[in-house]
């Protein structure tokens, strides 16, 4: 088996000499060892994935490679010569582009002025529009360079940022988790770039925790764990649990959700629900109608940009209906309660953005238990915040979510994504809700956080209460819901029971109507396992 | 390429040394720009800095100087914690001044205590209503409460220009644009302090000044409300999914900073007036909001924030009128001192780091020994 190398050195697995390798990396942020003795090794023209779960080391990693940190002991070799990178203008300027998982652009800005702002000062600037323009289309990317980013689709803007490295004619990009943002379709546009951008002879580093996608793309994968590089494989030769069980280190463990349960008592109802869209980038909701009973978890499934934030912000309550008699839970008509309200009811949400929405990153997260635990029992006692409780609510969370913290009570900035991903979900979940509404609860977030918030979700509905889960990932919503509703330009689909659909019939709904969409669904590697297990 | 970088651990060290560091840096360039206009640098650096402080009752008047600052800072702490951009509380001082006027000219025979009590009431009232423009104009038509609230400051001036000029001229005053004297009972009397005595214009005000600022020190960091208010500024989309509205925090900020910088008003003039004039404030409205930054938005350091900018107004007078330095110079020098002590303040939290434009277009291939 090919995955048995950890202490292969790369050096030699190669004939030619690689483009940049790494001896022996190691990286401390006090007593954490973020990465520990890691070698490494990339050819020109390599698609290779550095995989991991959050928290494994990748993110130090590449940093290192960037000139963002540097390492404190072990060396890196740039085209078989000793490199010291201080900074990411000098990688730039070796030839080293990332595209980073949040993009940095000015909004209000165009295409062409942004990639100005970004190009090196001596980087000529006469032409620059009509070198965007043939640049993107060279690879099959077009970008009009006179757009506002504003008025820019995700995708698009990513396809800016890989521009602007393109520009600059790296031999190494490195894409952190360039996917997650993206629409299945976008994601093989992606990919083909990629492709074609290896066959040139740039190699391209590839940051994620997909694994499908990093078998799909990649030719090596480097798989890091808790800092330690556990193996270096040929993702050709090696299968997605193979690649998962390296990841995580234990047997993937799928959740045996209850199918069979009864159908319990209706806990929360939608009615006819409709929302106008408020600004150019709203998806109007088109007479929604839903219902979720105890014990059940209800998936609504769809692709990013159907509605899945407009439907949140009304399950929520965040924004409101002018109408009675649109959302209930059990007989209480609440579609004019905020989120306090709804909340005072038992019920209890989790959005899916985490930075500045379910949870406040310059805030501890003492403050940030505070933010939706304030109307609790003794918690705020006469308008004074009782910090000894949130501080216990927060503490009590941690342990229960097996969230990871550097300090006692740190600022949720300091928490990586999937530990702050399971502080908000577990902030929720334990306070035993009668109905969870969460959005993207595992959006970017490693495997083993994910498979923890699925599980603890599945407990909550065990228990009888019942939970409305919007998400992107079918794979996630063939394994823990009972039942299947698909969000589609603003449209519910009729709620299907999931032990009676298949894959094949969910993907045909999220693609009703966006022809691009239903005609590469074959494509897509995620859909296909989704369709094993649905049929299984 | 300058970047500056937040310190992991800032040491005690730092903390002490940087603020001094920086008073010297101002006395040198200070020192420095009186010697080359023809001043007596050390005469000049004396009158500034030592002068207002050489004899006890002028430590008095120094906490009389910094007791609007520092009511006026606290309330406007509030507004910045909120994203709230309050500039007009020069305005809001008016107003309220205007509100305790009333009360004080309503009941020229009163002598009861309570009429400092109402006018106290008015004077917040009137600055909050003030305040309240602005904000509801952001929330209804989006306005800019910037623009709004320095625009209305000018209104307010105007307008207690126009009363002292007519409706509330004082018939006795020969012509003057002044109102009549307060009662007694509507003025605010001088504070002994045991043991002492009283220490110059040392007024009760300036018990209220501190307890504002214990207030607000406590509101803020305490209270529910105080963490809708940082939470409204830090992730308002965060505050909402918590179940607050903005709206009523920007209704609330806005109108506890003009409330206070109302009570201010009042207490300048019941203080130091007596009655109403054109001009009753020396741009207390607009110091403060240095004085806000400079506390780093936090009320209990306005206190020490109010000393320190009331100083270098003191300091600034004592030198216009002992060394008939001009006004625009004591204003350059005043300039240095809040540019050097913020300069310090942000340098104690950040470091600087440059990146050499060489660096970035050459690889140093250098070998780890």
């Amino acid at each position: 088996m090919t995955i048995k190398t950890p202490n292969h050195s790369p050096a030699q697995s190669k004939l030619s000499s690689p483009l940049l390798a790494g001896f022996g990396i190691t990286k401390r942020f006090g007593d954490l060892v973020a990465n520990q003795n890691i070698d490494f090794a990339i050819q020109p023209g390599e698609l290779h994935a550095i995989v991991g779960e959050n928290g494994a080391g990748k993110s130090t990693f590449i940093k290192m490679v960037y000139g963002l940190l540097q390492p404190d002991e072990g060396h890196l070799e740039w085209q078989g010569k000793r490199v010291i990178i201080s900074n990411p203008l000098q990688a730039r300027a070796m030839g080293i582009g990332m595209v980073f998982q949040h993009f940095s652009l000015f909004e209000s800005l165009t295409v062409v002025e942004n990639i100005a702002l970004a190009l090196p000062p001596d980087f000529p600037k006469q032409d620059l529009s009509v070198l965007i323009a043939r640049k993107s289309a060279e690879y099959g990317i077009p970008l009009h360079p006179e757009s506002v980013i504003a008025d820019l689709s995700v995708g698009q803007r990513q396809r800016v940022e890989i521009v602007r490295c393109l520009l600059q004619e790296p031999t190494l990009l490195i894409m952190d988790e360039p996917t997650s943002v993206l629409t299945p379709q976008e994601t093989d546009q992606l990919f083909d770039v990629l492709h074609q951008l290896a066959k040139q002879g740039c190699a391209v580093l590839f940051i994620s925790h997909k694994l499908d996608e990093v078998k799909h793309l990649t030719s090596r994968a480097t798989i890091l764990r808790g800092g330690v590089k556990v193996a270096e494989v040929e993702t050709a030769k090696t299968s997605t649990r193979q690649l998962a069980e390296l990841m995580v280190g234990a047997k993937v463990q799928g959740i045996t959700a209850d199918k069979k349960r009864k159908k319990g008592r209706c806990l929360y109802e939608v009615r006819q629900l409709s929302r106008p869209a408020f600004g150019p980038f709203d998806v109007p909701l088109k007479k929604i109608s839903l219902k979720v009973h105890a014990g059940e978890i209800l998936g609504i499934a769809g692709i990013a940009g159907n509605g899945q934030s407009e439907l949140m912000s009304a399950l929520s309550g965040e924004w409101r209906p002018d109408q009675d008699a649109m959302i209930f839970t059990e007989d209480t008509d609440i579609s004019r309660l905020g989120p306090t309200g709804r909340r005072a009811l038992d019920l209890a949400f989790v959005p899916e953005e985490r930075n500045g929405h379910a949870a406040v990153p310059s805030m501890t997260l003492s403050e940030n238990a505070l933010l939706t635990g304030y109307d609790e029992d003794g918690v705020v006692a006469k308008g004074v915040i009782q910090f000894d409780q949130t501080l216990a609510m927060a503490r009590r969370i941690s342990k229960m979510f097996d969230v990871r913290q550097p300090s006692d009570d740190p600022l949720a900035s300091s928490l990586s994504g999937g530990n702050l991903q399971k502080f908000v979900v577990g902030r929720e979940i334990i306070k035993s809700p009668k109905v969870l509404i969460v959005s993207q609860p595992t959006w970017g977030v490693d495997i083993a956080a994910a498979q923890f918030i699925r599980n603890a979700m599945a407990d909550l509905a065990r228990q009888g209460s019942a939970v409305i889960m919007i998400s992107q990932d079918l794979e996630e919503i063939f394994e823990i819901s009972h039942s299947i509703a698909v969000l589609n330009e603003g449209k519910l689909s009729d709620v299907l029971e999931t032990s009676k659909v298949t894959a094949e019939h969910i993907g045909l709904l999220m693609g009703e109507s966006h022809d691009r969409v239903s005609g590469q669904t074959h494509q897509n590697p995620k859909r296909k396992i989704s369709q094993e297990r649905g049929a299984s | 390429m300058i970047i500056l970088q937040p310190r992991k651990h800032v040491s005690l060290r730092l903390t002490i040394a940087v603020p001094v560091l920086s008073v010297l840096v101002t006395l040198a360039l200070g020192g420095v720009i009186f010697a080359l206009l023809g001043y007596n640098p050390l005469q000049a650096l004396y009158e500034f800095f030592i002068a207002p402080l050489a004899r006890p009752d002028q430590i008095g008047n120094l906490f009389v100087k910094a007791c609007p600052l520092i009511i006026i800072g606290t309330g406007l702490i509030f507004c910045y914690r909120a994203n709230v951009w309050n500039i007009g509380a020069e305005g809001q001082l008016i107003l309220g001044a205007m509100g305790a006027g009333w009360v004080a000219l309503s009941f020229p025979e009163a002598e009861s205590r309570f009429l400092i009590l109402a006018m106290a009431v008015m004077a917040m009232v009137g600055g909050a209503l003030w305040g309240l423009i602005p904000a509801i104009l952001k929330i209804r038509f989006k306005t800019n409460e910037i623009l709004v609230s320095l625009m209305l400051t000018y209104i307010a001036a105007l307008l207690v220009d126009w009363v002292v000029r007519g409706p509330w001229r004082d018939p006795m005053a020969f012509g003057f644009p002044l109102t009549r004297t307060y009662p007694d009972a509507g003025l605010i009397s001088r504070m002994p302090l045991p043991g002492i005595g009283y220490l110059g214009q040392l007024h009760w005000g300036v018990l209220v000044a501190f307890v504002v600022a214990l207030a607000g020190w406590f509101y803020l960091s305490r209270m529910l409300g105080g963490f809708q208010i940082k939470l409204m500024g830090d992730a308002p989309r965060a505050g909402k999914f918590a179940g607050f509205h903005q709206g009523w925090v920007t209704i609330m900020v806005m109108m506890i900073s003009g409330a206070l910088a109302g009570l201010a008003g009042m207490i300048e003039v019941s203080a130091n007036i007596g009655m109403l004039q054109p001009h009753i404030s020396f741009g207390y409205g607009f110091t403060a909001i240095i004085v806000a930054f400079l506390a780093r938005l936090n009320p209990m350091a306005a206190i020490a924030a109010g000393l320190v900018v009331a100083l270098a107004e003191l300091g600034g007078d004592a030198a216009q009128i002992s060394m008939n330095i001009p006004k625009v110079v004591t204003g350059i020098f005043k300039g240095i001192l809040l540019f050097m002590l913020l300069a310090g303040e942000t340098l104690t939290r950040y470091q600087i780091i440059w990146i050499g434009r060489s660096q970035a277009s050459t690889t140093t291939a250098k070998t780890k020994g």
